[in-house]
Order: structure tokens, then sequence, then C-alpha cells
């Protein structure tokens, strides 16, 4: 193509993106604009998948048969999130398998708060809350994506991922208002994942080398810090009104800016994390590569089966 | 005893082991839509547990609630069929486990609809909906493996010979039944073998695999007396109703 024609291409591109006219999967577009949409879906349909890993943790040993049911039909949303993201991704041009393997080989990221381990039913509560609380946040501004299919599919994800934030706040309620030993349980899953629910909004916006261009293309609509403070302003009363502290003694309210001030995040935490070096990075990895592998003989039969019945069916009609 | 509240409970810890098994696959399923099915299947199950189980309380009425019934009993007390406690063992073997289910579980619904039991024949109603996509589901996949490849034949294979021997349970009677059949409540499943025999046979024979020769039939689940799984697999349902007794959740 002439150079001429790219910059025909790209101002109209960049003239749809102004006046909020969403980019289709026919229609071009950046080489960049496209690999950063791969990049951020697939991550995030990857985060989905990993993300039934903490919370199946407790299925078979959830309280009682409502929370079960509950807890199943939440990680059944989540696959059925990683699917939609999944497709969503195709329609860009990535493979679904090949997105996969990059997962499974650590060339693909995914939230890292999936590698902290759940060790009471209390980070159910937790979870739901705080993680889903960060989703939802990151997420809603993202129905408003550039790109058609991702924010279509977002505004499906945010309905659901809107039920789980209230069912993880209904279980840390029903602990907070319960015996002692289950209000300890509650108020020690909020001190264990507070600082890395915060760290879901990624790094301050100074180190985040993403955000300067996605906000120009109109995928994110907000900067990491700004979504932070949204995060700590509307979970700061909900704790409050539940009575379990939130636990950060920097926390205080600045009547100036209308938002808390907050403690400093360890961000040599988060990026060890990143890094591979979280408590359950290599335990997830491991667990989805098995499922894959030891997946693989259904995979191939079912093609094989698929094959027979074709050829069978020729046979037939001839 | 009281003889409908022994058979609720027949019915309810089939539904709550196999859907506790099948919850076990949640986040392994060999691929992403199956772990779906897998969830869903278990949903289903556990929903029918929570109908049966809250039923029979009513019906005991000692003020036991379905979670009382599902988390605090000792293993002698449970009833529900070997067959349902098999390890998952693999994606295979699950599916072949839960086509032998499922075959029995549609004919037996189908006729509970007609229970002079109003409440009995409103779960049935809504189970028997569930049961018929369970059993699509599960007959394709046996089909698919058994026809699939060397590797996959095998593997279905062994899992037929693994479980065709606890399949006899799906049709125990015993004076449990006895009353309750008389009185309409409930369908007297020696009457659906036959049926079931047509239907499993039909489907082996697409997936071509071959019934075991072997006809010994292992027992005991009915009367509480279970495999070495089951204790484990109340371990984990039932360990915080056990580590913390008596809390609101």
């Amino acid at each position: 193509m002439k150079e001429h024609n790219i910059e025909v291409l790209e101002r109209d591109f960049q003239a749809k993106i102004d006046n909020d006219i969403k980019i289709e999967p026919k229609d071009w577009m950046p080489d960049e604009y496209r690999q950063t949409l791969i990049r951020q879906i697939s991550q995030h349909a990857h985060s989905e998948v990993v993300g039934m890993l903490p919370e199946g943790n407790w299925i078979t040993r959830a309280p009682n048969l409502r929370r079960k049911a509950v807890l199943l039909a939440k990680v059944q949303d989540e696959a059925g999130h990683g699917l939609y993201l999944y497709s969503a991704a195709e329609t860009l041009g990535a493979d679904r398998e090949q997105t996969i393997d990059d997962l499974h080989s650590g060339k693909a990221k995914y939230s890292s708060i999936f590698n902290y381990p759940t060790l009471s039913w209390a980070d159910m509560g937790a979870v739901g809350w705080l993680v889903d609380g960060a989703a939802i946040m990151n997420q809603v501004p993202l129905c408003r994506c550039s790109y058609g299919p991702y924010a279509r599919a977002m505004v499906r994800v945010c309905k659901e991922e809107s039920f789980h934030q209230r069912q993880g706040f209904e279980i840390m309620t029903t602990l907070a208002q319960g015996t002692a030993e289950q209000k300890a349980m509650a108020q020690d899953a909020l001190n264990r994942f507070w600082w890395p629910a915060l760290m879901m909004f990624g790094p301050p916006d100074e180190d985040s080398k993403h955000t300067k261009q996605s906000m120009d293309w109109k995928i994110k609509r907000h900067t990491n810090d700004e979504l932070r403070q949204m995060m700590v302003d509307i979970t700061v009363p909900q704790a409050e009104l539940i009575g379990l502290t939130i636990p950060d003694p920097d926390l205080k309210w600045n009547k100036e800016k209308g938002g808390y001030d907050f403690g400093e995040i360890n961000w040599d935490e988060f990026w060890q994390v990143v890094k591979g070096n979280g408590p359950c990075n290599k335990d997830r990895i491991e667990t989805r590569r098995k499922a894959k592998e030891n997946g693989a003989w259904v995979r191939e039969a079912a093609n094989a089966f698929a094959e027979k019945r074709k050829l069978r069916n020729t046979k037939k009609a001839s | 005893m009281n003889a409908l509240f022994e058979y609720l409970l027949r019915l309810g810890d089939d539904s709550l082991i196999l859907g506790h098994r099948l919850s076990e696959w949640c986040g392994h399923g060999p691929i992403l839509e199956e772990d779906i099915a897998m969830t869903n299947l278990s949903l289903d199950l556990i929903g029918q547990a929570t109908s049966f189980l809250k039923y029979a309380g009513e019906v005991e009425g000692k003020s036991r609630n379905e979670d009382d019934l599902a988390f605090l009993r000792f293993e002698r007390e449970y009833k529900n069929l070997l067959l349902v406690e098999r390890p998952n063992q693999n994606f295979g073997a699950t599916m072949m486990r839960q086509f032998l289910f499922d075959a029995y579980r549609k004919l037996f619904f189908e006729r509970l609809v007609h229970s002079t039991d109003s409440q009995l024949s409103a779960i049935a109603a809504k189970s028997l909906k569930e049961t018929k996509y369970h059993l699509k589901h599960s007959s394709e996949w046996v089909i698919r493996l058994g026809d699939g490849t060397e590797e996959s034949h095998e593997k279905m294979q062994s899992a037929l010979d693994d479980l065709w021997k606890y399949s006899a349970e799906l049709f125990y009677q015993d004076d449990v039944d006895e009353d309750l059949i008389e009185n309409g409540i409930i369908p007297a499943v020696d009457a659906i073998k036959g049926e079931w025999d047509v239907l499993v046979r039909n489907v082996l024979e697409q997936a071509t695999l071959i019934i075991p020769s072997n006809n010994w039939e292992q027992v005991g689940g009915r009367k509480g007396i279970h495999s070495e799984h089951l204790g484990y697999i109340l371990a984990e349902l039932q360990y915080m109703q056990r580590a913390y007794p008596g809390m609101k959740w």
C-alpha cells in the first residue's frame, strides 16, 4: 500500500475514534491498535480462566448448599467470560490455541491477583467483594471501549460481575455479623486481599507504559491511579458499614480532594508477582497446563469422530 | 423407620454425591466448553439434592433442614448408589458414569412425575427436564469417545469394564420401596430395567463398546455400606459444618 493511502486510513481511523464510532473487526486499524487489543483481551480471557482456580478451590468445601450453588454458578460465569473474550480476540485474528499456549509458556500474562491463595471460606467473600469489585471498576469503562466486540462483551460481563461483587459482599456481611471466629476469618481475608486488590489497577501512572496510547485510542478511559482512587473511595465506607477494618494505618479522608489518602503500595511485591514469584504462580499455570494436557486425547477423539461421521455421511449420500 | 424419608435420602444423596464429584472438575475440564457443561450438571444435581433433602427433612419432622441432612450425617447414614461415588478418573470415565446414571434417572423421573405425592411429582417434573439434557450430553460423549481414536476407545472400554458392576444397584429394591410402590408414591425401579437395557445397549453399540461378560453385581450404597471413597468426599463436603458447628453462612 502506498504511504499516502496509509495516511488516509490512519486519519479516517482516528476520526472514528474521536467521534466515538466503534471500530469493527473488518475495519482497517493500525497494527499496534490490533496488537494492543489482542494483548489486552487475551490477558483478560486468561484472567477469567485462571481466576476460576482460587474460587474453584472452595466449591467442594462450601459451607451449605445455597453457597455451593452460588459459587458454582459464579465460577461457571467466569468460564463463560473466558469464552467470549477468546472469541473477541479471535475477531482480531488471534488464534485461541496459540493464545492459550502463550499463557502456559509464561509469555502471556493474567491478573496477578489470582496468584494469591484462597485460605479460608472468607476468601470467597473477599474475592467477590474486592477482586470482582476492582474488576468492575476496570471493566465498566471498557463497555465504551472503541473496539466494538470488546465493548459489547463487556456489557454482559459487567452485569454478571456486579452480581459476583454483591454475593461476595453478602458473604463478608454474614461473617462480620456472625461469631467472633467468623468475624476474625473475614478480617483476616480482608487483610490479605486488600493490597493485592489495589494492585489490580496496575502500576502507578508514571510507570504505566501502555496507558497514554490506550487512552488516545479510547481503549482505556481512566488511568490506573484514577481507578484505584475510585476503588478506595467506594470500598472504605462498605468496610465501615460491616465493621471491618481496612489494613492501612495511613488511610485518611482528605476533605480537599474529596477522597481518601491511602498508604504506599508495595510495588516491589507487585513486580515480583508479575515476574512469577507470587505464592501460586507456578501452581496456577501447572494446573491449567495439566488440564489441557489431560484433555488432549478427548479433543483428538472428538475430531477423529467428527471426521468419521463426515465420511460416513458422504458415503451414504453417494 | 419412615419409608418415604429413607427413600428421599436415597434420591437426595445420589444427586448430592454425583454433584460433588462433578464439581471437582471445575477449572480442570478438557476444554472450556466442557468445564462449563460439567459445572452445569453439578449445579442441576445440587439443586435436585436441595429439593429432595428439604422434603426429607419435612417428612421426618425432626426440624432438620436440607443442610443438616447434607452436611451432618455420618457415612453409614448416606444412601447413595456406589456408582455416583466412583472417582472421576478421566473425562471419559466421568462421562461413562454419568451416562449409566442419566439413563436410569431419565426413565425413573418419567415415571416419578406421575407420583401420587404432589411434592415428589413436582420435583420430578423439574428434574426430568434437566436429566433429558444430561443424558443427551453424556450419550453423545460416550459415542464420540468410544468411536473416536484407538486411545479413546480403550479408555472408554476400560471405564465401562470398571463401572458396569455398579449398574445393578440402579435397580435395587427392598422393603423401603414396597409400601411406597403400592401407594403409587414411587415407581418400581425393577420395571424400568428392561428399557434401561435397551437404551444403554443402543448407545454402547454406537460407541463400539462391549458390555463386560463378568456380571458380578456390587451393591451396598442403599444400605449405607459404601466404598472407601465416600469418607473422603464427606471429609471435604462437611469440613466447614464440622469445624464451625452451628454457625450461619
